[in-house]
C-alpha cells in the first residue's frame, strides 16, 4: 500500500514548486498560478491526513472545503486587482508596479 | 510495486511534471494549460485517497472556475500577441535554491515522522458525502466556519466586481 509519507512528499514538492513560481516569476498572473499550486499542495496534505489518521471524522475534509472557498475568493480578488492594475499601467510585470516606491 | 503504488506514481508524476512546466514555461498561456493538467492530477490523487467528493469539487471549482478565471485574466492583460521580456527576474537561482532547500528539509522531516509509514486504516462503510454534509451543517460541528466562509466568498466576489468593474464610471 501507499504509505502516508509519499503523499506528504508529493505535496511538499508541489508546495516548493509553487513557492519557486511565486518568488521567481515576473508576470503577476504567473505569481498567482504559483499561489494556486501552493494551495493545492495544502489541500492534498489535509486530505491525506484525513484518510490516514482520522477517516471517521470529517474535520479534514471540512478543512479542505474551507480552503477551497478561501482559494476561490483569493483568486477572484487577486485577478481583479491585476486587471485593474493593467488598465492603469498597461503592464502585468510585478516589478513595474512601483507607484508607492519612494 | 503494487497496483495502488503504480497508480499513485503515475498520477504524482503528472502532477509534478505539469507543476514544473507551470513555473518554467515562457508562454503564460501554456503555463495556464499546464496548471489545468496539474489540477486534474491533484483531483486524481484525491480520488485515489477515496475522497471522491473532494475530487469532483476540485475539478468543478479549480479547473472549472479558477483556472478559467486565470485564462480570462491572461487574455485581458496581454499587450500584444508576442511575449517579450524575461519570464523570471535576474536573481532566479536564489528562489530555486530556497525551494530546493525547503523541499529537502521537508522530505527529511516527513520520512522521519513516527507514523509516516502507515498504511491507511479501513474506511467505514458509511456514506462519506452524507457525513461531510452533516459536518458542514450541524450546529455542533462546523456550520459556523462554513457560514463565515460563505460570507467571505460573497465579500470577495463583490469586491472583485467593484475593483475590476467599468473604469469609465
Amino acid at each position: 500500500m501507499v504509505p502516508l509519507s509519499w503523499y506528504l512528499i508529493v505535496a511538499a514538492a508541489l508546495f516548493c514548486l509553487g513557492l519557486y513560481g511565486v518568488l521567481a516569476r515576473r508576470n503577476s498572473v504567473a505569481i498567482l498560478m504559483g499561489i494556486e499550486l501552493m494551495l493545492n499542495a495544502v489541500n492534498l496534505n489535509l486530505v491525506a491526513f484525513w484518510r490516514y489518521l482520522a477517516p471517521a471524522r470529517m474535520s479534514g475534509q471540512v478543512f479542505a472545503v474551507i480552503v477551497f472557498a478561501v482559494a476561490a475568493a483569493e483568486a477572484a480578488v487577486g485577478l481583479a486587482l491585476i486587471i485593474s492594475l493593467y488598465r492603469l499601467r498597461r503592464t502585468v510585470v510585478a516589478d513595474e508596479a512601483d507607484l508607492l516606491r519612494g | 510495486m503494487t497496483t495502488a503504488q503504480v497508480i499513485f506514481w503515475v498520477i504524482s508524476a503528472v502532477v509534478l511534471v505539469s507543476a514544473v512546466l507551470v513555473v518554467a514555461s515562457r508562454n503564460i498561456v501554456h503555463a495556464a494549460l499546464w496548471l489545468i493538467l496539474s489540477l486534474f492530477g491533484v483531483a486524481g490523487l484525491f480520488a485515489v485517497l477515496q475522497a471522491g467528493f473532494m475530487a469532483v469539487v476540485q475539478v468543478v471549482i479549480y479547473v472549472g472556475a479558477i483556472a478559467t478565471l486565470i485564462i480570462f485574466a491572461i487574455m485581458l492583460t496581454r499587450r500584444d500577441m508576442r511575449e517579450g521580456g524575461r519570464q523570471t527576474h535576474r536573481w532566479w537561482p536564489l528562489p530555486a535554491l530556497m525551494a530546493a532547500a525547503l523541499f529537502a528539509g521537508l522530505a527529511w522531516l516527513l520520512t522521519s515522522l513516527p507514523g509516516s509509514g502507515a498504511t491507511p486504516p479501513a474506511l467505514a462503510g458509511d456514506d462519506h458525502v452524507l457525513l461531510l454534509g452533516q459536518a458542514l451543517l450541524t450546529p455542533e460541528q462546523y456550520v459556523l466556519p462554513f457560514e463565515v466562509a460563505s460570507v467571505l466568498l460573497l465579500a470577495a466576489l463583490i469586491g472583485a466586481i467593484v475593483i475590476a468593474g467599468d473604469a469609465r464610471k
